[in-house]
């Protein structure tokens, strides 16, 4: 066998595997979300393939529409033309079905994880100057409070980080505290899990409320042990005198 | 509706489609009213503050502000972008003397009637709307802005005034006199480009609203239009009325081709929808860097709105606008694809593997864009990656990643248009050879340059990535846009056509595909209105004033969507109605008398009944 379709099929399926059970091999598995949004990119890059010049047009729907018309055939492609068009409706209600039918899992989230701040912490800035005593003190404090999540080299894998889900943030990610500005990091750790505004909902995170704990200074000072720790720079609108 | 209790709140008035309606209402009061309306003043303060807010029962006074303001908007993008696309093509008519460029610009200069009409009627609809639901809001607005409002009208009389005297005056000012109309055209988008940016200093003052100091009504005004988004917003915005322009004249001919009986029907509106598509892509080529511009500016004028925005509630919008914007792209090169393939005729097999080359890095890039940070997952699911960020592909999650993509499928379309550009046609030129070397090399370096300024952007402060990696990487693409340009162009100067353009020979799903384009950008547009105005969230004017209504929340995303797909519905079926109403008087005249008989040529069929043997669309 061989022809666009074929072709089309294969490397459908080929993707599929790929992203289904090669790809967890070397890292974390993906969600079906992200697995259907890549292949319908992929068929999609078939299709525009496929029907770009009337040749090619008609080697990749040509036999599917003489398949779905019927004409001419007989014996096995009669059968299989039926049983195509008894299986689909079928199927399409199958999954209809299993959409619908109530379940006891919870539904598919869409977190998010990083929503506005309040108002009252906009635009602060840490009060304390970067010098080495205040960054060692910010680390001092960032190893006593933080590292049992958050971990020792910064990266959320804290002995204690394996009883949460989700997990502790790993700081030195370049998609987390380096996006932010202190200011948020202020907020967030100020307030914790629970000061999490409704757009933050379903509110999956531990962490405590430290302001009950800590003072701001130390707060600010942990802030900044965190980002030099982490290897990362918070987000600001001016470059850095150094 | 979803609880207020779960969401966040914000208000959707589309701030820019006030404009329209203010001018409406300015006009007609600035000139007939203004001194009763100095004097009166102080009593309509106070009667305008006793009442806050009014509502329509049944749809609520948000969502019909909301669709109002929309169809308004898009209107005005379509009635600001359609004179820069007829002045464009008649400039180039009046440089090249080809009569179908200047009869194609009048085609659409005649539709601007009709929809400048239109556009006119929802924007006194919303001001009417706007005075009488959000009447605190609107005094607010009024006495921080009216002198402006005085501007505006006198910009709106001015539009209106050079507009009849370019359409009218079209056949009169030919010849010795074609110059003079140019300069009309160039007059007419002056003024629109005024009537544009005056109200869009409105919606985003509401968004980011500046300190105003002591002064007159005129200072006052000026400073408060003076704000950190106003230039962002007007940039973004002429660009985007260049691309809904060229796209919805796709979308117009690739109706009109596929209607079409006739072969010079079929060949004037395959070309036409190559213009429209032209010119469309032309304007989306930069847009994504003047939308870059404008977040950055959000992001800088308050942390809290840019993360609303960018990371927050709004976040998920723009891997909806990462779709909308992959399927422009998909579809805009799968055009030009189309047009080497069927146009000229034995091409397909050369540009086979180059066109396969384009479409895998275009998907690969597109796969990226769409990759949310965070991601949808069953709780099974986010168990197993640890959280519901991926450990691997998260990191196509921020913004280095999706700069980079961006850039390098603004070059990949950019590319098609000059492989489309060089497709049947040799180069004769000594230093042809060395020419398409270096620009070869340039690219593979542009290319691998704009990659590795993304990664390295992965591992340097954000104001370093935002201040230079990304401004050099729209440099670079810039850089190739703008050297490859008049280096194509001076090549295909003396080169020898080896193959004709063949006009009229594209099939059915081209016409298709211009509708789908057009389709998106009106999608694009209502999807982003309604980011820009709900990133306000609780406030009428950010800070200042906020939304005490019962509709001070932001409805849920998919609540949004239907909105925003009811608005990109209502004006498909507006945009129809203003093109059919404007080509009735064609149709007359190409009817025959009565008793008379007309011949059909051979190969004449519609092109969307499928009968057109020449269209090739056979499966039998």
């Amino acid at each position: 066998m061989k022809g666009p379709i074929f072709s089309g099929a294969i490397i459908l399926a080929g993707m599929f595997i790929f992203l289904k059970f090669l790809l967890p091999l070397v890292t974390a598995p993906l969600p079906a979300s992200l697995i259907y949004l890549y292949l319908a990119l992929v068929l999609s890059g078939i299709m525009i393939y496929g029907t770009m010049s009337a040749p090619s047009l008609e080697a990749m729907m040509g036999p599917i529409f003489r398949f779905l018309s019927g004409k001419g055939q007989t014996g096995a492609g009669q059968i299989a033309r039926l049983a195509v068009l008894v299986m689909f409706p079928l199927l399409v209600g199958w999954q209809t079905y299993s959409r619908l039918v109530p379940s006891d899992l919870p539904p598919a989230e869409n977190r998010t994880i990083h929503p506005a701040p309040p108002g009252e912490f906009v635009g602060l800035s840490n009060p304390y100057p970067k010098t080495p005593e205040n960054i060692m003190m910010g680390k001092g404090l960032y190893a006593a409070y933080c590292s049992p999540c958050h971990g020792a080299n910064y990266d959320g894998k804290g002995p204690a980080a394996p009883g949460f889900n989700p997990p502790p943030a790993n700081f030195s990610d370049p998609g987390t505290i380096a996006q932010l500005q202190e200011a948020y990091l202020f907020w967030r750790i100020k307030k914790g899990g629970v000061g999490l505004p409704v757009e933050g909902m379903p509110w999956k995170s531990a962490m405590p409320r430290w302001e009950e704990e800590l003072p701001e200074e130390f707060i600010w000072k942990i802030i900044m042990g965190e980002y030099d720790g982490a290897h990362q720079s918070p987000r600001t609108w001016e470059e850095e005198e150094e | 509706m979803t609880s207020a209790g779960q969401l966040r709140h914000a208000t959707v008035v589309q701030g820019k489609n006030r404009m329209p309606g203010l001018l409406k209402l300015g006009s007609f009061l600035a000139l007939l009213f203004l001194p009763a309306l100095a004097m009166a003043a102080g009593g309509a303060e106070v009667q305008a503050m006793s009442v806050e807010y009014r509502d329509v029962p049944g749809i609520g006074s948000r969502n019909l502000v909301w669709v109002v303001a929309q169809q308004h908007l898009l209107l005005a993008g379509f009635v600001l972008g359609v004179p820069i696309f007829a002045w464009i093509c008649e400039l180039v008519g009046w440089k090249t003397k080809e009569p179908r460029y200047d009869k194609l610009a009048k085609e659409f200069t005649k539709l601007l009637t009709s929809a400048y009409a239109t556009t006119a009627l929802f924007g006194g609809i919303l001001l009417f709307l706007l005075i009488g639901l959000y009447p605190k809001l609107m005094a607010y607005l009024t006495d921080m802005f009216f002198p402006s409002f005085l501007v505006y009208c006198l910009l709106f009389l001015l539009e209106t005034a050079t507009l009849y005297m370019y359409w009218y005056g079209w056949d009169y000012m030919q010849g010795n006199k074609k110059t003079f109309h140019l300069f009309l055209g160039f007059l007419l988008n002056l003024f629109a480009l005024g009537i544009m940016i005056v109200p869009n200093s409105w919606a985003t003052f509401q968004a980011s609203p500046v300190v105003v100091g002591e002064g007159d009504a005129w200072a006052r005004a000026w400073m408060a239009m003076q704000n950190p988004t106003w230039w962002p917003v007007n940039i973004h915005r002429l660009i985007a009325n260049v691309v809904l322009g060229g796209f919805i004249v796709g979308a117009y001919a690739g109706v009109r081709y596929l209607l079409a009986v006739s072969r010079e029907e079929r060949e004037h509106y395959d070309w036409m929808g190559y213009v429209g598509n032209f010119i469309g892509v032309f304007g989306m080529l930069p847009l994504p860097f003047a939308g870059y511009w404008l977040m950055r500016e959000v992001y800088q004028y308050n942390q809290q709105m840019g993360i609303t925005l960018m990371g927050g509630f709004l976040a998920w919008l723009f891997i909806l606008q990462a779709m909308l914007i992959g399927v422009l792209f998909l579809g805009a090169n799968y055009y030009f694809w189309m047009g080497i393939t069927h146009r000229i005729p034995g091409s397909e097999g050369q540009y086979k593997k180059p066109v396969m080359g384009m479409l895998i890095v275009l998907l690969l890039c597109l796969g990226v864009w769409m990759t949310p940070h965070s991601l949808v997952a069953s709780l099974a699911e986010a168990q197993k990656m640890g959280g519901t960020h991926h450990p691997l592909l998260g990191v196509f999650g921020v913004m280095s990643a999706k700069m980079t993509v961006s850039n390098i499928m603004i070059l990949v379309t950019f590319m098609s248009f000059i492989m489309y550009w060089r497709a049947g046609k040799q180069e004769t030129a000594g230093w042809a050879k060395a020419a398409k070397a270096i620009m070869g090399g340039l690219l593979v370096i542009a290319g691998i340059a704009v990659v590795v300024l993304g990664v390295w952007g992965y591992f340097v402060p954000a104001i370093i990535r935002i201040n230079y990696f990304s401004v050099a990487q729209v440099l670079i693409v810039l850089f190739i846009m703008i050297t490859f340009t008049p280096l194509t162009a001076l090549l295909m100067k003396s080169a020898k056509t080896t193959t004709e353009m063949v006009w009229g020979k594209m099939p059915i799903r081209a016409g298709y595909s211009l509708v789908l384009n057009a389709v998106m950008v009106i999608l694009l547009m209502s999807l982003m209105g309604y980011a820009r105005s709900s990133s306000r969230v609780h406030w009428h004017i950010y800070g200042v004033m906020r939304d005490t209504s019962d509709y001070a929340y932001s409805p849920a995303l998919g609540y949004a969507a239907a909105f925003m797909s009811l608005n990109t519905f209502v004006f498909c079926l507006i945009v129809a109605f203003i093109f059919w109403v404007a080509t009735l008087g064609d149709k007359a005249k190409a009817q025959p008398p009565k008793g008379s008989t007309v011949e059909i040529p051979g190969n004449a069929a519609p092109a969307m009944a499928g009968g057109a043997p020449s269209l090739g669309e056979k499966f039998e």
